[in-house]
């Protein structure tokens, strides 16, 4: 067995990432699971960063994760505050019916 | 195999079985509890990578704030979730077609992708030796990246107050304490005074 390279950390994170795209067309109409999967492709870009500045010695990568990691939080709890509202408002969270812009 | 690639192995299954978890979980609630075991997983793999900080921010941030919002959600939207499931199999072909091919297509770019050797490497913020990583970063963040760093804190400060302006509603029936009206109110608003006659009633 070949020792642990930049290699399978990506492909790691290239599994996580495609577990992520496959769960937003897999739960169309389920926000919360697709909320979710949008933290999963976040988390993988994240294993790339760090993989990259842990194999190059290079800490800028770290920065950066950290990053978006802050901006994934934001993300999450304003995704999650309109479905609150959403929810509030139409008693159900489907998705499909986002399309019709007025309330 | 040494302990290092052993654990490599075990987080990394262990994290891409929980993904899978999460998108294919029939109840929300074990959606979130598979997310938490994934976020775990992948603090053990920065861990291995030597980023330590980051591992225990992971922890902190996403399991401990991110994904108890989750259940916070799902818990309490009393939606139906059975409902909600159908139609999985109608999305599954083209769902993961487009995973199979996107997926194909990043392994094709990792098997191709060499670092040119003749290249000369340059490294913007290298790694110093004897100094732990959380302390390396916090000299590199609160230096060079201090204006990332204050931009970050923006966002979590628009953030916040953008859940807070959305979630908070007033609603018209409930009655509230107005202390400042209370305190403001005199005898002359308070009181009436009727002058009543004697031997006559109100």
């Amino acid at each position: 067995m070949m020792a642990i390279g930049l290699g399978h950390y990506l492909t790691v994170a290239a599994l996580l990432f495609t577990l992520g795209i496959f769960g937003i067309f897999l739960n169309r109409r389920n926000v919360i699971v697709i909320l979710m999967s949008i933290e999963l492709m976040l988390l993988a870009v994240n294993i790339n960063l760090v993989a990259f500045s842990s194999f190059l010695g290079d800490l800028t990568g770290q920065i950066f994760a950290l990053l978006v990691l802050t901006v994934a939080a934001g993300e999450a709890s304003i995704g999650l505050a309109i479905l609150v509202v959403y929810f509030r408002n139409r008693g159900s969270i489907e998705v499909e019916d986002i399309s019709r812009m007025r309330g | 195999m040494t302990v290092a690639s052993l654990f490599f192995y075990l987080f990394s299954v262990v994290l891409v079985g929980a993904a899978f978890m999460v998108i294919s979980a029939r109840n929300p609630v074990h959606a979130v509890l598979f997310l938490i075991l994934a976020f775990f997983n992948a603090a053990g793999l920065f861990l291995l990578l030597g980023a330590e900080f980051l591992a225990m921010i992971l922890v902190i941030v996403y399991v401990g704030a991110v994904a108890v919002l989750f259940l916070f959600v799902v818990m309490m939207l009393d939606v139906d979730f059975t409902e909600l499931k159908q139609g999985f199999l109608q999305y599954l072909p083209i769902g993961g077609l487009i995973g199979i091919l996107l997926f194909i297509e990043l392994v094709m770019v990792l098997g191709a992708w060499t670092i040119a050797p003749e290249i000369v490497r340059v490294v913007d913020a290298p790694v110093i030796a004897g100094i732990e990583n959380t302390e390396a970063i916090g000299r590199l963040m609160y230096t060079k990246y201090v204006y990332l760093f204050q931009a970050a804190g923006m966002v979590l400060l628009v953030a916040m107050i953008g859940a807070i302006v959305l979630t908070l509603h007033h609603k018209p029936n409930v009655k509230r304490q107005n202390i400042s009206d209370q305190v403001a109110r005199d005898p002359k608003t308070a009181v009436e005074l009727k002058d009543i006659k004697p031997g006559q009633g109100v």
